[in-house]
């Protein structure tokens, strides 16, 4: 078999190379198939409960997807003619954007009052061209005591008015309708800026968050994949000094891009915010395949052997350990997939696919390419100490400070991983660079939180929201909300009651409170709902047979903790006052706050699984129990000592980071894998644990180094993303494969020269 | 090459077929207003003579999740020749607003007067809304959908046929003249036998297809009157639906002007 393959990989090179090639233009037929997916949802499983709790409440009331405009005159109120004009005519042109199902602002509210005996419903201006200080006057009072627009499309000072764009968007992909609905809507606040010079625009809500997801990734996928390629090429000529041997990295790493990529696209991955770091990351792994094999073909051919025999022994050398690096890699991703955000779960699966189509193509391609190119290296003697045999000797002289210290440093780690809590907020995936972080702060700023958590309270009886008792208790419910430090406004069917009460009674102040009965409830319910206009209605807040509401709340923006012991109490002041009311609670900021938590544990359980085949692999490969469950060791330390400096450094965690523990294993076991081996070889040669150890520095101290650098650098690369997902995970997982270095030079060989001191033929009985 | 007769024919040929085609089109143009107002004229026409009627109807709301609700009311209507209609909705289902009972006067160019009358309250209030979009009971009908035909409402273009149901139909395409309808326009399928409407789009504020109207179980009354006895609308865009079903519908039932107007309403039960 091996001969076989070295055989044709050698002697006919065409041959391998024609099928090399095929086999990349096939797959990358299925590039075409990849698209860009902006969607939040791809981060949630169809079965995600906070999805089903959110989608179900979309389906039962209306969609709420929204995108806001936030309106504001640089200088002054917005209750002046000119600023109240502009809202009013931006209002009305916002009904032509794509998908829209409704459009709520200050100049459209539909105002209540009673005049004689009869109850007016009319929005506040209603001609734009008509307006005068009489009418600024009444619009600002009403304005800033309407519970429905304070804080929600006015603040209290009346510095900023938002204009809310309901948006129905199709279910699975929506990349292009959000680009329409976006591209439409900048284009009206382009019209609107030049008109008006003196105001200010900004863009928030859930659409425009989409629009921020996806132009992360586009950003991503334009500048660090070039950037890579650029790192990558620096990197070569600087540790190979061989321009051929660039190239054909070059060539393999594109050729292992591109077939990933294509069978992603035939396997129907889409391109989101996480699956776009995929090139990165198969190209970082790639590159370390290739430099191995390159580096032991330039060795041989410094020795002075021909090129056809440096390119077999090169194979021979490292087919096994590039197998064994690889298919680890390949399971630390593939754990991925016990995540529960489907994203990171197709980012885990492409890049063990990407992986293995780079071990391929490094043992087959890239000695067949080499074979056929031509490639010189200057006859030498090795360097007899390079510096690693001087860290080596170092090693073994402080052994016994070093393993105390240690020990202290990974106590330390330990302890302040405990620092790290669990959150995910999108708006802070986004660095100040983003357009929409810096309106997301400004609204925060001015107006209210980007927090928003929609709860539903069932009566589960038609009409049951009618019932005295049951209005009673949603009015208490909104009243606790409003009532929460974090909550900014509370938008619910409640007040409604309270205004239509007063209204029908002449508008005399001491009939703002609740129908004395259901009849009353349901007959002002139903004059209201005649005499509001098109796309006004409450069927946004009421479901069909009028069973339950939907109650609108915004926050100031918080992390998950906040955000689910929100959510708790919530669920909590409901079971202990209105027990008869069934409460759901759906957001997107709900689903993100617990995505982080579910995520962590499934992953978690994924990664004892990665460790146990891992390990399994190591035993096998080793041919030793022993051995094996010492690799443990440096296998583990490394996250945690990284998780240790995270806690320091930043302590929080997002689903980016969650996956860094399984991703990180699969790499960082590449080191123990050279070291132990070499380490491992020499004592079965009987040399002592010590010139075990020198013998691990000098055969692969260097190649470590060189692997270490080209890892760090490609996981730096990704720390430039302006997306925190991204950045983060690619932060942490540098410090980790850093540490991981610094642990299989520093502690493992203390560890061995302390505690593996028993002869070697003793050991020889247990192996597998 | 001579100059010949058959030249002569066919050249003579081709340019009265440019000459025909440009007047035809010509005509056409003209009249694909004119026409569509002509459909309209007669469905109004064909209608005429009714008298009064008194219906029993079932609104059924589903969302789509596939829940659904119903609603009970009564219908009177009255015709009035030379002016808009007149209608009593009398509600029956759900409970809490039995008794509730709604007054429209139907009017062709101003808006319509409407009242209605609160059993809980007692009183009769006026809407003095000019919104009459707005959902007819949380319902995917809007009020305007649900009053009667008037010509002078909309203006009107002929698009062409289509065969709804096995039946060949006219398309016309009304534009509302009220700028507070929720409406762009609405496209009417015509039959061109009876000329009754057996579906009509309803195109939103942005033209975008809003809700899809289908009439079926049309009936004929007093030999003369179609009615629809099951209705439904569909919302295009969020995906509910609402079904009207008519159980019984009485014409000539010696109903008059006095039988509508503010008092009645609190009689009405």
């Amino acid at each position: 078999m091996r001969r076989f393959w070295l055989n044709t990989v050698l002697h006919r090179p065409w041959l391998t190379i024609f099928f090399s090639i095929l086999f990349v233009l096939l797959c990358a037929t299925g590039a075409q198939k990849l698209a860009f997916n902006g969607d939040y949802k791809v981060y949630f499983e169809e079965d995600n409960p906070q999805r089903i709790a959110f989608e179900e409440m979309q389906a039962i009331f209306s969609k709420n997807e929204n995108a806001n405009i936030l309106i504001s005159p640089k200088q002054g109120s917005i209750f002046n003619p000119k600023t109240l004009k502009l809202i009013a005519d931006f209002t009305e042109e916002a009904w032509q954007t794509p998908l829209s199902s409704r459009v709520d602002s200050v100049t459209n509210f539909q105002h209540t009052w009673a005049e004689d005996d009869d109850m007016i419903v009319e929005q506040l201006i209603l001609d734009a061209n008509a307006i005068d200080e009489p009418l600024v006057q009444r619009v600002q009072e009403v304005a800033l005591s309407e519970p429905n627009l304070v804080n929600r499309l006015v603040d209290e000072q009346g510095r900023v008015a938002l204009v809310s764009i309901t948006v129905n968007l199709p279910d699975g992909d929506k990349s292009k309708e959000t680009a329409q609905i976006v591209d439409s809507i900048r284009q009206l606040t382009d019209k609107y800026q030049s008109l008006y010079p003196d105001h200010e625009f900004h863009h928030t809500g859930i659409v425009f968050m989409n629009a921020a997801f996806e132009s992360a990734a586009k950003d991503d996928a334009a500048t660090l994949v070039p950037l890579m390629f650029v790192v990558i090429l620096v990197v070569l000529g600087v540790l190979l000094r061989s321009l051929i041997g660039t190239l054909v990295t070059l060539l393999v790493v594109v050729f292992s891009i591109i077939s990933t990529m294509g069978i992603g696209g035939w396997i129907g991955f889409d391109l989101t915010t996480a699956t776009v770091n995929v090139p990165t990351l198969v190209m970082t792994l790639a590159v370390a395949d290739c430099v191995h094999v390159i580096a032991s073909l330039l060795y041989e051919l410094r020795r002075g052997k021909s090129k056809i025999e440096a390119i077999e022994t090169s194979m021979l050398l490292n087919a096994k350990p590039i197998f064994i690096t690889s298919a680890t890699t390949a399971i630390g991703f593939l754990t991925l997939n016990f995540s529960n955000v489907p994203a990171l779960a197709d980012l885990g699966t492409m890049t063990a696919i990407g992986v293995m189509i780079a071990f391929v193509l490094s043992i087959s391609f890239l000695p067949a390419i080499l074979r056929l190119l031509p490639m010189k290296a200057t006859v030498k003697q090795e360097q007899s100490t390079d510096q690693f045999v001087k860290l080596g000797e170092w090693v073994i002289r402080q052994h016994k400070r070093i393993l105390p210290f240690t020990i202290i440093v990974v106590v330390a780690a330990v302890g302040s991983s405990f620092l790290n809590t669990i959150n995910d907020t999108p708006v802070e995936y986004f660095d100040e660079t983003a357009e929409f972080k810096q309106a997301a702060d400004y609204q925060e700023q001015v107006l209210s939180g980007m927090t928003t958590i929609d709860f539903a309270l069932f009566t589960e009886q038609e009409s049951g929201i009618n019932d005295p008792t049951n209005l009673k208790h949603i009015h208490e419910f909104s009243q606790w909300l409003k009532a929460r430090p974090e909550v900014d406004s509370v938008s619910t069917i409640s007040d409604v009651f309270l205004r239509l009460n007063k209204n029908m009674h002449a508008d005399q102040p001491e009939y703002y409170r609740l129908p004395e009965n259901q009849q009353l409830a349901a007959q002002f319910l139903l004059l209201y709902e005649m005499s509001l206009p098109f796309n006004l209605d409450l069927n946004n807040q009421l479901n069909i047979d009028k069973s339950g509401t939907r109650i609108f709340v915004t926050m100031q923006t918080l992390g998950s903790k906040e955000i689910t012991a929100f959510e708790k109490d919530a669920y909590q002041w409901v079971a202990d006052n209105a027990p008869q009311l069934r409460l759901t609670a759906g957001s997107q900021n709900l689903m993100f706050a617990h995505i982080g938590e579910a995520n962590m544990n499934s992953l978690l359980r994924g990664t004892v699984l990665a460790l146990v085949l891992i390990s399994g692999i190591l035993i096998f490969a080793l041919r030793s129990w022993k051995m094996g469950c010492i690799s443990l060791i440096p296998n583990l330390l490394p996250a945690a000592i990284g998780f240790g400096i995270w806690g320091i450094y930043s302590g929080e965690i997002n689903m980016g980071l969650s996956v860094v523990l399984s991703m990180a294993l699969g790499i960082i076991v590449d080191d123990t894998v050279h070291f132990l081996s070499k380490y491992q070889y020499a004592r079965q040669q009987h040399k002592s644990a010590e010139n075990a150890v020198r013998y691990a520095f000098r055969s692969v101290g260097k190649a470590l180094w060189v692997t270490t650098v080209v890892l760090t650098l490609g996981f730096a690369v990704l720390t430039l993303s302006s997306f925190a997902l991204n950045s983060d995970m690619g932060l942490l997982t540098g410090i980790i494969i850093v540490v991981a270095l610094a642990v299989d030079f520093l502690f493992l060989p203390a560890f061995l020269l302390v505690f593996d001191k028993q002869k070697l033929s003793e050991e020889s009985s247990h192996e597998i | 090459m001579k100059f010949n007769r058959m030249h002569f024919q066919r050249l003579s040929f081709y340019f009265s077929v440019i000459l025909f085609a440009a007047v035809a089109s010509d005509g056409i143009a003209q009249s694909s207003q004119e026409k569509g107002l002509e459909i309209a004229k007669e469905r109004k026409l064909r209608d005429r003579g009714w008298g009064d009627s008194v219906a029993e109807l079932t609104m059924i709301l589903r969302n789509s999740q596939g829940q659904e609700t119903e609603r009970a009311m009564r219908l009177h209507g009255l015709e009035v020749l030379d002016g808009g209609d007149k209608s009593l909705t009398i509600f029956d289902e759900p409970k809490d607003v039995n008794g509730t009972a709604f007054l429209n006067f139907s009017h062709a160019k101003e808006p319509d007067e409407q009242w209605i009358y609160l059993p809980a309250l007692k009183r009769v209030k006026r809407i003095a809304s000019r919104n009459k979009s707005g959902p007819f009971m949380g319902s995917e009908f809007a009020y305007e959908d649900m009053t009667a035909f008037e010509v002078e409402k909309y203006t009107y273009n002929y698009l062409g046929e289509d065969t709804v149901q096995n039946r060949k139909m006219f398309i016309v395409e009304q534009t509302p003249i009220d700028e507070f309808s929720g409406y762009t326009r609405q496209k009417v399928w015509i039959d061109q036998e009876r000329y009754i409407p057996y579906k009509i789009e309803y195109f939103d504020k942005k033209d975008s297809l809003l809700k899809t109207l289908e009439l079926n179980e049309y009936t004929l009354y007093l030999d003369k009157y179609w009615r629809a006895l099951r209705t439904e609308m569909f919302n295009e865009q969020n995906g509910k639906s609402t079904e009207i079903i008519t159980h019984e519908i009485e014409f000539k039932t010696g109903l008059e002007d006095s039988d509508f107007d503010k008092n009645s309403l609190k009689r009405a039960r």
